[in-house]
């Protein structure tokens, strides 16, 4: 039977250490994340994040410490852990000579669910997904993998997702798309701990932001609490210009109109 | 976990060999490079080459269908490596499936579309020409030491599919696989061979395998060389499976 921990926290991790060799990555990491929250792990290439990423997901061993997930301890009941998580890796996992379809319907299968073909269908439609649905994802767009393999990640609804860089390598308009996708996922009960190195996209999702540095937690809060730990604000004037950015998403959401800015006529 | 492992392993076999009937390419680019190799020896090299009383395609098939083998398994290190490499790998190892059942799809596949190159040559070679007296049991023995022999040439393929750097290195293993045959009784007798190339020839496993598969085919008795050949393929098959659980060991740890 799986017994489940009554604990309040999905993810515990206490004292974790690792090394590759001579190379200590973790020197004795601790964080809690909460049940239905999103935790955003912060912190620059090589910082450690997938580390502890593949360690929860079961990928990694630790060398030392505590880690559970789901009320299970991530050494000695990895088929629990299994059975509670799913992982999205840095690089879209999708399987690019399958259509879109056959990579969920082949999730679902390995997940022993039943009717696998519907399952398949329902995210299709939730990500948007239907028309390219039956195309190789060898022909998908960067922003359209990563939704399928978001959408991989939630067949059988599992009730601790891991994002490891979720928006690595997309253009402005597939970000925003994941990032709806991800609101979604917590709104819908779900527990979500993302990895990112930028930080807008942490403070956009985020209900709890720990930062990772030189091999530990240096620190771990809510954003209205990290912005306390800086001097107080200043008031300054400043005229708000749009950046290039809003202007890029402006001019593309335009796109049925055939607006151009050239001046050669 | 062990109960999933037959339903799981089926599932993800059953996806790599998708992949195979949707680049076909693979099977044929197998069968080419042997079969370019039997064009060339029969109707270039064969003329001058003595071998007794049989038709020299009957006398090399069998070290082309080695050759085969040994050019197919490059693509099963190769479909590895891409799976390793894409994070697909990652994504079933951190699912609740039979873990193992993800290297024994590989596997399966593996034997598949080897099987399939090895109709095609065969085919060619019924075209060219080769005749066969053989019987039943003996087209089923010569099938059974096919089969080991991919096998264990499958798990050699395995360990640089897992560990390979580069798309280039998971395949470089297959090129001196490939060229065994041409040291050995494949393609002329041994004792035309200098002392100690001859020496290597006939202790090396491919010999004693085409040994076995030309008497086979010509129904002649295979005498000892068949219990060498299958000696020869279970070793490799252990070694190389201990070597490949080492390396997958190493790598999801």
């Amino acid at each position: 039977m799986t017994t489940q921990s009554t604990t309040t926290s999905a993810i515990r991790v206490h004292d974790l250490v690792k090394a590759y060799g001579e190379l200590r990555v973790l020197h004795g990491v601790d964080f809690e994340v909460e049940r239905g929250s999103i935790f955003a792990l912060l912190g620059s290439n090589g910082a450690g994040k997938t580390t502890v990423v593949k360690i929860l997901s079961t990928l990694l061993k630790a060398d030392a410490g505590t880690v559970s997930v789901n009320g299970f301890d991530v050494t000695t009941r990895e088929a629990d852990v299994r059975r509670s998580i799913s992982l999205t890796g840095q690089f879209a996992a999708v399987d690019e000579m399958l259509s879109g379809r056959e990579n969920l319907v082949l999730v679902a299968r390995l997940r022993h669910l039943e009717n696998p073909g519907a399952i398949a269908d329902d995210l299709l439609d939730r990500f948007s997904l239907t028309d390219a649905a039956e195309r190789r994802v060898s022909t998908y767009s960067g922003g359209m993998r990563r939704r399928l393999d978001i959408a991989m990640s939630l067949v059988g609804n599992p009730q601790i997702i891991f994002l490891d860089e979720p928006t690595s390598g997309l253009d402005p308009q597939g970000r925003i798309e994941v990032w709806r996708d991800i609101e979604d996922l917590a709104a819908r009960g779900a527990t979500v701990l993302l990895t990112t190195q930028y930080l807008d996209e942490a403070e956009h999702l985020a209900d709890r932001i720990a930062i990772l540095h030189g091999g530990r937690i240096i620190v771990d809060g809510t954003l209205a609490e990290l912005r306390k730990l800086l001097p107080p604000t200043e008031i300054e004037y400043v005229e708000k210009q749009p950046t290039l950015e809003d202007v890029f998403l402006a001019i593309i959401s335009d796109a049925g109109n055939d607006r151009s800015v050239g001046t050669d006529e | 976990m062990t109960t999933h492992f037959v339903g799981d392993t089926a599932v993800l076999t059953g996806r790599s060999l998708r992949h195979v009937t949707r680049s076909l390419d693979t099977i044929i680019t197998t069968a080419i490079m042997p079969v370019a190799i039997m064009l060339l020896f029969v109707y270039v090299f064969g003329g001058a080459i003595d071998t007794g009383s049989e038709s020299y395609v009957d006398y090399m098939l069998p070290g082309i269908l080695l050759i085969t083998i040994a050019s197919g398994v490059s693509y099963t290190a190769f479909r590895l490596f891409m799976d390793m490499k894409s994070g697909i790998f990652e994504r079933f190892q951190s699912m609740p499936i039979a873990r193992s059942g993800v290297l024994w799809a590989h596997v399966l596949t593996s034997l598949v579309a080897n099987l399939t190159s090895l109709v095609i040559v065969v085919g060619v070679a019924l075209l060219m020409g080769f005749r066969s007296g053989a019987g039943v049991p003996a087209w089923l023995a010569v099938a059974g030491i096919l089969i080991l022999f991919t096998l264990a040439l499958t798990w050699i393929a395995v360990i640089p599919g897992l560990s390979a750097k580069s798309v280039d290195g998971a395949g470089a293993f297959s090129y001196p696989l490939v060229f065994l045959p041409f040291i050995s009784s494949a393609f002329v007798p041994t004792d035309t061979m200098p002392g100690p190339v001859r020496a290597f020839a006939e202790h090396q496993p491919v010999t004693s395998i085409v040994n076995t598969i030309r008497d086979l085919f010509t129904r002649q008795p295979v005498g000892t060389d068949i219990w060498i050949a299958l000696s020869w393929c279970a070793g490799i098959l252990i070694v190389a499976y201990v070597f490949a659980m080492v390396t997958y060991r190493h790598r999801i740890s």
